[in-house]
C-alpha cells in the first residue's frame, strides 16, 4: 500500500501540466490508474496514488495495464494507462482486445528518443511509438507544448470513452525537457 | 540446485471439473482465457456473466483483476490455462500488490500447450503456480488433483477472503470436442455489461 502521504508530499511543483492532466482525468470520472514509473509521469504517478477514490496498480510490464483496462471498463468504470514509449513495444498484442472488443482505452505515453536524447538505446523504440500504434488500431494524438496537453487528453479522454476508441496520446519528449542525468 | 524435469500429470477430466468447479457459481463474473479454458467454460453454460477471451494470451488474470476492482461487491473467477498463465507470469506479482479480495485465478493445468500441438509447458517441467502465487503473497492456494477437491472449491468460490487466491487444477492432457462461444467480442462485451446494468451502445 503507498502511503498518501508521502506521495503528496512527492507532488512537485516542477510543471503545471501534470495537475492539469490529472484535473481533465478526475473530471472524465476516471477510476483506476496503471503505470510503469517513468519519470515523465512521476507527478502525475503521486496525484493519483494519493487519491483514495482511485484504484492504482503498478505493473510487471506495461500490456498488463491493456488488460487490466478491459476489465475495469467490463465492470464499469474508466482507466487511464500512463507508460514511456519504449513500453508501447510492450504492449502490441494485447492491445488486440481493445481493439477487436471496441473498448474504450486511454493511454498517455512520455516520449523518449526523439528530442536531446542521451540514451541511443531510447531511439528505436521512440522512432517505433506512432506507428506500432497506428498499424495495431490505436488511435495517436500527440502534444509538443504544455499548454496543449490537458486539451488533448480531455480530447482523447472523450473519443476512448465517449466513442469507444483506442487512444493513445504522445506527449512529446520537448515538452518533457531534457532528462537529468 | 536444477529443478525435478517433470512433474505429476493430472488425471481429472477437464470438462468434468469445469462443471464441478461452476456447479455453485450463483452470481460470480467469469473471465476464461484463450483455448480449452474458454471452451470448457462455454461448453458448461454460455452465460451472459461470461466474459470469453479468444486471444490476447495473458490477460485474462488482468482482466479478472481490473473487473474486480470496478466490482468489489461481485466475486470474479478467472479460469485460464497453464499455457495462458505463464505469458503473464508478472501478474501474479501485479495481483498480489493490488490485493483483491474478491478475485480467484483457476490455472486448469494439463502441463501442456494444447492448443498447438501439445508441446510441454513449464509446468510439466516443474514450475508451480500454486508456488509461485503463495510466494507473491495470494491469500489463498492450492493443488487439486480429484473430483473431491474441485466439489469442496467450487463451495468457497463465492465467500468473501482475506485476499487474492490462486487454485491450479491438475487435468489430464486431452482435447475434448471443442464448444465454440461466439467470436464476437462486442456482443459478448456488451451482453456482459447489460448484465450488470451498463448502457450498451
Amino acid at each position: 500500500m503507498v502511503n498518501a502521504k508521502a506521495a503528496r508530499s512527492a507532488v512537485g511543483s516542477a510543471s503545471k501540466w501534470p495537475s492539469d492532466v490529472y484535473r481533465v482525468l478526475k473530471a472524465a470520472n476516471v477510476r483506476q490508474m496503471f503505470y510503469v514509473p517513468d519519470a515523465g509521469h512521476t507527478t502525475l504517478i503521486n496525484l493519483f496514488l494519493a487519491d483514495p477514490d482511485i484504484a492504482s496498480n503498478v505493473l510487471t510490464t506495461e500490456e498488463e495495464g491493456v488488460a487490466i483496462s478491459v476489465g475495469a471498463w467490463l465492470g464499469g468504470q474508466r482507466s487511464v494507462l500512463l507508460l514511456q514509449s519504449s513500453g508501447v513495444g510492450n504492449c502490441i498484442n494485447m492491445l488486440s482486445l481493445p481493439v477487436i472488443a471496441r473498448f474504450p482505452l486511454l493511454m498517455l505515453v512520455t516520449m523518449r528518443g526523439e528530442w536531446a536524447e542521451f540514451n541511443p538505446w531510447q531511439v528505436p523504440m521512440g522512432r517505433a511509438t506512432q506507428p506500432a500504434l497506428e498499424a495495431i488500431g490505436v488511435r495517436v494524438m500527440r502534444a509538443d507544448k504544455p499548454d496543449d496537453l490537458a486539451e488533448t487528453v480531455e480530447a482523447a479522454a472523450a473519443l476512448a470513452y465517449e466513442a469507444d476508441q483506442q487512444v493513445a496520446v504522445l506527449i512529446g519528449q520537448r515538452l518533457l525537457g531534457k532528462k537529468k542525468w | 540446485m536444477p529443478r525435478s524435469k517433470t512433474s505429476k500429470p493430472g488425471t481429472l477430466a477437464r470438462r468434468e471439473a469445469m462443471a464441478a468447479l461452476l456447479q455453485h457459481r450463483g452470481e460470480i463474473l467469469v473471465v476464461t482465457g484463450l483455448g480449452s479454458p474458454t471452451y470448457d467454460v462455454h461448453a458448461a453454460g454460455d452465460r451472459d456473466d461470461n466474459f470469453y477471451l479468444w486471444g490476447a494470451m495473458g490477460g485474462a488474470a488482468l482482466v479478472g483483476l481490473g473487473l474486480a476492482q470496478a466490482q468489489p461487491d461481485k466475486s470474479v473467477l478467472v479460469v485460464t490455462g497453464d499455457g495462458e498463465q505463464l505469458m503473464a507470469f508478472g501478474s501474479l506479482a501485479t495481483i498480489a500488490v493490488a490485493s483483491p479480495r474478491n478475485l480467484t485465478v483457476a490455472v486448469i493445468d494439463n502441463h501442456h500447450f494444447g492448443e498447438t500441438g501439445m508441446q510441454m509447458s513449464h509446468t510439466g517441467h516443474g514450475i508451480d503456480f500454486a508456488e509461485v502465487a503463495a510466494s507473491c503473497g495470494f491469500a489463498a492456494t492450492g493443488t487439486l488433483r480429484t473430483r473431491s477437491d474441485v466439489d469442496k472449491l467450487a463451495k468457497v468460490l463465492a465467500k468473501p477472503a482475506r485476499g487474492p487466491s490462486l487454485y491450479v487444477i491438475k487435468v489430464a492432457a486431452e482435447n475434448p470436442p471443442r464448444s465454440l462461444p461466439s467470436r464476437d467480442a462486442v456482443f459478448v462485451k456488451n451482453r456482459f455489461r447489460a448484465h450488470l446494468g451498463f448502457p450498451v451502445g
